[in-house]
């Protein structure tokens, strides 16, 4: 089992045509993800690593049964894509593109109250159930299938936190990047409801940074409902106040979002916070242990 | 982005809301010249850095008479301000606001900001004006009052006035207040703001409602649909290592240590960060050379790194997904022989086609250490630049 994607789950690639549509569009293909469809307006009719490619997600739904797409359009017109894939009643519309205008996703985010689809991003890696199913930009090889979810606002910390993983032989059940956008489609709560309800999760490490209250809104909601361990990191500890530190989401004003805010009340909540990003999986790994839940989440061989 | 508190006002008074009359001055002439034009008895004369707190600092003075206006002027320009927004280095005033001053009767605060929790723009009200709105928070969170702004219909008058009303705007200038605050919403929409802060937001004794102070922030995302906010960017506010990183698509912020970082990234850039500190070390920079970095763009940014002179080390940590361990070790390569490094550099690669980039590092000949993680990278620079 996995959240939000697995082997059956059909996915088309908005902007396919573009060369980081493109070249991703490869990836997953090699990864073994099932692409059975690209839409790049005007470009309908044609085939890309033959993908079929359509004018709309709407045709594109309809030809080929996808229920989820992936978004590598350029920022001015990301926001315009996610409406239009909300607009086909996917479930799930995954948001790669970095430096959509937070005004756009506003008012996407208004747009989508009451419809069906999930979004997850935007300025994310992706979403990866190992074996399975890779959507978005992450390097599949260093994940390995398992039980241990992943879920955090950044993606090259997701890397070294599942590599962390993989080298001591424990997998991953679904690894979630969920954006580093001050505004974004899944939250914290969204991906740690899923992987508490994912029968084949045991544990959780949660992958957080300074800016806004995410991690402690996250921190109180695992105190009340979390029936598995969850372990976490924050970044952005040493980052001075009022810049914003590469996403646009991760600055500290005025006075609030800072790391060590975010900490505190996270380990008040009962997760364990690694003290550096290098001891993620170490932690993890003692926390597991003192579960007794080690033995099962190495159920996985290493292949690392 | 920031901008000067007059270009601010400009905007504003584009969009309808109430500003006092003023210019900008370069010199002690063109402040002198602009107070005769606005003929009012008495005249502001207001320092323009991007950085709060002008005031304790000496930077805002009010004139009565041009000579007055002669004398702060001279006074305030080329002043080193420091507020506790400057750091202590300060910040050097090259341009005035000469504005005219008012009978201010009352002080109030008014903000718009972004809401993550509810990804909404939401307007907030004080009436402790001038006085920063995180010490009101903090001491007397009561007296805050809070409008979520529905996207699709945006501020609604009614919320505008309930909003006048609970700061106690003086009821026979409500509507004032509700008018100002729903043309302050219309410009932070149309002009894609992250922050508009009018504090204080006055009520004078002749009856209007104005921003007396003005300060915007932009969403750094929509500059590409914000022509005219881009050509308000004052570069000599920047940090030069930032505005050449931005050339070459490089996120850079200057810190205070003496540990150059290289990271790919922008979550590891700040973890690299964290864990420099944990061995105590101290970062020059946080630097994220992103996902498709060159050989050309790393090369780029060791020469940004280099052009510091804090710098005594540099540390590369690099998590190559999609972006290949070789192509960056290529790059480091080239980048140390161009530049001419003579500083340690230790070089952490992980990810694809790691062994490969190991060995062109190895192959180079140069002096590069390599750490097997971020601990062992962190621990080793930070014992080289001791």
């Amino acid at each position: 089992m996995s959240i939000f994607i697995n082997k059956d789950t059909k996915v088309i690639v908005q902007g396919i045509t573009g060369s980081v549509g493109l070249f991703h569009t490869q990836q997953m293909l090699e990864y073994g993800t099932k692409i059975v469809g690209g839409v790049t307006p005007g470009k309908g009719g044609t085939e890309v690593e033959g993908v079929p490619v359509f004018n709309t997600v709407q045709e594109a739904v309809k030809a080929t049964g996808a229920n989820a797409s992936v978004i590598y359009v350029p920022p001015a017109f990301a926001a315009d894509s996610i409406v239009e894939a909300v607009d086909a009643e996917l479930d799930l519309a995954i948001c790669i593109t970095e430096g959509i205008p937070v005004m756009d996703m506003v008012n996407v985010r208004r747009y989508m109250q009451g419809k069906k689809t999930r979004l997850v991003g935007p300025n994310c890696p992706g979403v990866i159930t190992p074996e399975e199913c890779k959507i978005g930009i992450m390097p599949g090889y260093i994940h390995t299938k398992g039980h241990v979810g992943v879920v955090s606002r950044s993606g090259t910390l997701t890397y070294e936190a599942v590599h962390q993983l993989t080298e001591r032989g424990i997998g991953q059940s679904t690894a979630v990047g969920i954006g580093g956008d001050p505004v974004n489609g899944t939250d914290f709560i969204d991906v740690l409801k899923a992987f508490n309800e994912d029968e084949d999760t045991y544990a959780v490490i949660m992958i957080g940074e300074i800016g806004g209250t995410a991690e402690e809104e996250a921190a109180e909601w695992v105190k009340a409902n979390m029936t598995k361990p969850v372990v976490g990191f924050i970044g952005g500890q040493t980052a001075p106040p009022g810049k914003r530190m590469g996403h646009a989401g991760a600055i500290i004003s005025g006075g609030k979002g800072t790391a060590a805010e975010k900490i505190k009340t996270m380990e008040a909540c009962g997760i364990k916070v690694a003290e550096t990003p290098s001891v993620m999986g170490e932690t993890l790994v003692s926390v597991l242990t003192e579960k007794g839940l080690l033995d099962s989440c190495k159920t996985h061989k290493a292949n690392v | 982005m920031n901008i000067h508190e007059y270009q601010g006002k400009e905007v504003l008074r584009k969009y309808g809301v109430a500003v006092p009359n003023g210019k900008v001055a370069y010199s002690v002439e063109e402040a002198v010249e602009a107070a005769k034009e606005l003929g009012s008895a008495v005249t502001v004369v207001k320092a323009q850095i991007h950085a709060g707190g002008r005031g304790k600092a000496g930077g805002v003075k009010v004139a009565k008479n041009l000579d007055e206006v002669r004398t702060y002027a001279n006074e305030i320009l080329g002043k080193v301000l420091v507020t506790h927004q400057t750091g202590p280095e300060g910040k050097q005033v090259k341009r005035l606001l000469i504005e005219e001053g008012c009978d201010i009767k009352k002080e109030y605060y008014i903000g718009l900001v972004l809401d993550r929790a509810t990804s909404s723009v939401v307007m907030m009200g004080s009436e402790e004006g001038g006085t920063e709105i995180e010490e009101v928070a903090e001491k007397t969170p009561e007296k805050i009052f809070k409008e979520v702004i529905d996207p699709a219909i945006g501020l609604q008058a009614f919320q505008a006035r309930r909003l006048a009303f609970n700061i106690n705007i003086p009821k026979e200038l409500v509507n004032k207040a509700a008018k100002f605050m729903m043309s302050l919403y219309t410009a932070f929409v149309e002009k894609d703001c992250s922050i508009a802060e009018i504090n204080p937001l006055v009520v004078t004794g002749d009856g209007n409602v104005m921003a007396l102070d003005a300060k915007l922030n932009f969403d750094s995302n929509a500059l590409y649909r914000q022509k005219d906010i881009v050509a308000y960017r004052d570069l000599e506010e920047e940090d030069a290592k930032e505005i050449e990183a931005s050339k070459y698509d490089l996120s850079y912020i200057a810190l205070d240590g003496n540990i150059g970082c290289m990271v790919n990234g922008a979550g590891l850039a700040m973890a690299t960060m964290d864990i420099i500190k944990h061995y105590s070390g101290d970062p020059a920079n946080f630097l994220d050379v992103g996902g498709g970095a060159t050989a050309e763009k790393v090369t780029e940014a060791f020469k940004i790194i280099l052009s510091d002179k804090k710098v005594k080390g540099i540390f590369v940590n690099i998590f190559g997904g999609i972006m290949k361990c070789d192509v960056i070790a290529t790059g480091v390569v080239e980048a140390t022989k161009q530049v001419g490094l003579d500083l340690p550099l230790v070089v952490r690669l992980e990810g694809t086609n790691v062994e490969l980039g190991k060995k062109i590092l190895k192959e180079s000949g140069l002096n590069i250490t390599s750490a097997d993680s971020m601990a062992d990278g962190a621990e080793k620079i930070v014992a080289l630049v001791k």
